[in-house]
């Protein structure tokens, strides 16, 4: 999924235009519209497109066979899984995120640096790589297999796994976007609060929160559609047994690989909707955080 | 309710921020921290407030140790250097916060929150701007809400760090005589931070002159104005000379110009700096009489505003004389550029180099 992470952007965008638009910076017509059609076309080639043939595939032996194939026992419980990981992943990254976050940026102390290090690992890592720590943990032949085995439990190639993995990969994203806003805010207001007699979770929750609730809002956004979408590290830890563990990234590649198109572009017509709804929620809030900031220089 | 500071240091890293500390803030009264920045005036009031931790010394209010008490426990008021004015939160919000995070028991009524906090409002003379929000206000506005609300949870000790700092010249004279009539009526104890001596000393009912995480000198402003205690507190408060001179019995010779001072009868041949105010440096066209003079040329005029301000040049080396004439004396006397004419210094201080 490629969304930006760079929320602070927007929030300079309006006075860019503003600046940049004089003559005298400008390039000729034929240059713009040159560099316009580049964008336009790639922009077509590369996501309408494949886009709309999510959705023409997924309709094309009509709606009825459509509605079957989400109807379909296995797709509602891949969407089900898809749910409740991401309903358990996200809550805990938003939790972990601003704590991780309100640490950094408004404290000193030793090894910071490692820490803002590790939260960035799940980027640098391969998601797959990812999925087979887990295995590597908690798999049969793993360090913690036979204790597992011993009391019943299953991780690897059930749910509990498929969430690990889940959260796993998401894990940056709150904190991410939280920790440039933070710290560009400061720690005075909430020294504020502290003269005026606050406690720590008064402050937390009548200052610091408000204060970021857009960033927090866009990184659980974020967070959100990556858990739903994530394929790599969930594949590894899933074991694809239909019904049981598959997400839905993982059923439409069993339906694709069954040459059963139609349900495999019907089911992926979903993540293509939840995508759309990202992108509109995400311009809300960037549209929110940028006029924010106009009343903000406007002072 | 009066605060002993009682050698309080403070090291961040190897910087030293404070170094041995005392302080006495009697009951009631307006006290202006000063100081070039970075000299640890700052660091000096947060420790107060309990923003900072002393790495040791003591903080005593109205003789309780409070050194170890929290931020919360101290009932201190801290208007901040850019106010920190909760920024999602309407003006009248941000005034009513303190009263809001109480606890339940010690929590106003709403109605009372609401009396209050317009009450304070309308004591900063900006009740109809309780449905802004903080971006929306000018410097000085902010600057008023942010006293308000510092002023709403009742506090025994108002800290205000570089009150007046963000503002341009204008509203800084207006807001720092509204606050010195503020103190006047609200009788709080307050401690100012500033770097600016003017405003210092207009405000202020003493002066502590800080330098390098030391107290240079505790005065009321006439005292440290007049009777600087070293050269550093003559420097900093006002425009000054600086003369190398010899002493000896009771004068200083400046490139052979003796001048008596009065003080240092019994030293002998010590190096020592002098200084002179400008506005303690006479000018006259020819000699007057015996008194020692230097002989200088006009350099520069700048004669805009009430003062005249001279440049000189001394005939026997490169270094520049500052003077200050009244427009009337400056006429009288028919001054141009380029000019010879005798500087006649009064009020010379002198400082041994140590």
């Amino acid at each position: 999924m490629s969304i930006s992470t760079t929320l602070p952007a927007s929030q300079y965008s309006n006075y860019q235009n503003k600046v940049a638009r004089s003559r005298a910076t400008s390039e000729p017509v034929w240059v713009r519209w040159t560099l316009i059609a580049i964008v336009l076309l790639f922009l077509t080639l590369f996501l309408i497109v494949p886009l709309a043939a999510v959705f023409t595939e997924a309709l094309r032996k009509g709606f009825d066979t459509y509605i079957t194939a989400l109807t379909d026992p296995d797709a509602l419980s891949s969407i089900k899984l898809t749910l409740i990981a991401a309903a358990i992943a996200v809550p805990l990254n938003l939790v972990f995120g601003v704590a991780a976050a309100w640490a950094i940026a408004k404290f000193e102390f030793r090894g910071k640096s490692i820490l803002i290090t590790l939260i960035d690992l799940p980027f640098a890592v391969s998601p797959v790589i990812a999925g087979l720590i887990y295995v590597l943990i908690f798999g049969l032949q793993g360090w913690f297999g036979s204790t597992l085995l011993d009391h019943d439990i299953k991780v690897i190639f059930a749910i509990p796994g498929i969430v690990l993995a889940t959260i796993f990969v998401t894990f940056p994203f709150v904190a991410r976007e939280l920790i440039p806003l933070m710290q560009a805010q400061g720690k005075e207001e909430e020294e504020a609060g502290l003269v005026l007699g606050a406690s720590g979770w008064q402050i937390l929750w009548r200052i610091t929160l408000p204060n970021v609730k857009w960033g927090l809002l866009y990184g659980v956004i974020l967070t959100n559609a990556r858990a739903m979408g994530e394929f790599g590290a969930v594949s590894v830890v899933s074991g694809h047994i239909r019904g049981l563990t598959n997400t839905l990234p993982l059923h439409v590649e069993i339906l694709y690989n069954e040459y059963n198109y139609a349900a495999a572009f019907a089911v992926a017509s979903l993540l293509a909707i939840l995508a759309l709804v990202t992108l509109v929620l995400k311009s809300f809030v960037e549209w929110k955080v940028a006029r924010d900031a106009q009343i903000n220089e406007k002072s | 309710m009066s605060i002993e500071i009682k050698n309080i240091r403070k090291n961040f890293g190897s910087f030293s921020a404070l170094n041995d500390v005392s302080l006495d803030v009697p009951s009631g009264e307006l006290v202006a921290l000063l100081g070039p920045s970075g000299c640890g005036k700052t660091t000096l009031l947060r420790i107060i407030a309990g923003l900072e931790t002393p790495d040791s010394g003591s903080i005593h209010f109205h003789g309780a140790d409070a050194t170890a008490q929290k931020v919360r426990e101290r009932e201190v008021g801290f208007v901040f250097q850019h106010y920190a004015l909760f920024r999602h939160m309407t003006v009248f919000e941000n005034v009513a916060f303190g009263l809001r995070v109480r606890p339940k028991e010690t929590r106003p009524t709403d109605a009372e929150i609401k009396r209050r906090v317009h009450e304070l409002l309308e004591l900063v003379q900006l009740d109809w701007l309780a449905d802004r929000y903080p971006p929306q206000l000018s410097g000085g506005q902010r600057q008023r809400i942010a006293l308000a609300r510092a002023l709403a949870v009742e506090p025994k000790v108002l800290l205000l760090d570089e009150p007046f700092g963000a503002l341009d010249a204008k509203v800084r004279k207006e807001l720092r005589r509204w606050l010195r009539r503020l103190h006047d009526e609200l009788h709080i104890t307050s401690i100012f931070v500033t770097h600016d001596q003017e405003e210092a000393l207009e405000v202020s009912d003493r002066v502590v002159v800080i330098n390098k995480g030391q107290v240079e000198q505790i005065g009321s402003p006439q005292e440290v104005y007049d009777n600087p205690v070293s050269p550093f507190v003559y420097q900093f408060l006002g425009n000054v000379n600086q003369f190398h001179s010899q002493i000896h019995q009771g004068e200083a010779n400046i490139g052979g110009v003796g001048l008596k001072i009065n003080a240092h009868h019994d030293t002998k041949h010590s190096a020592g700096l002098a200084y002179v105010r400008p506005h303690d440096i006479e000018i006259h066209k020819v000699r007057n009489g015996e008194a020692p003079a230097f002989e200088a040329v006009i350099h520069y005029i700048h004669a805009i505003g009430p003062l005249v301000r001279l440049e000189l040049q001394r005939a026997d080396q490169e270094d520049l004389i500052e003077a200050e004439l009244t427009q009337e004396r400056f006429r009288e006397l028919g001054l141009i550029q380029g000019q010879n004419v005798f500087v006649y210094p009064r009020n010379v201080r002198v400082f041994l180099n140590a």
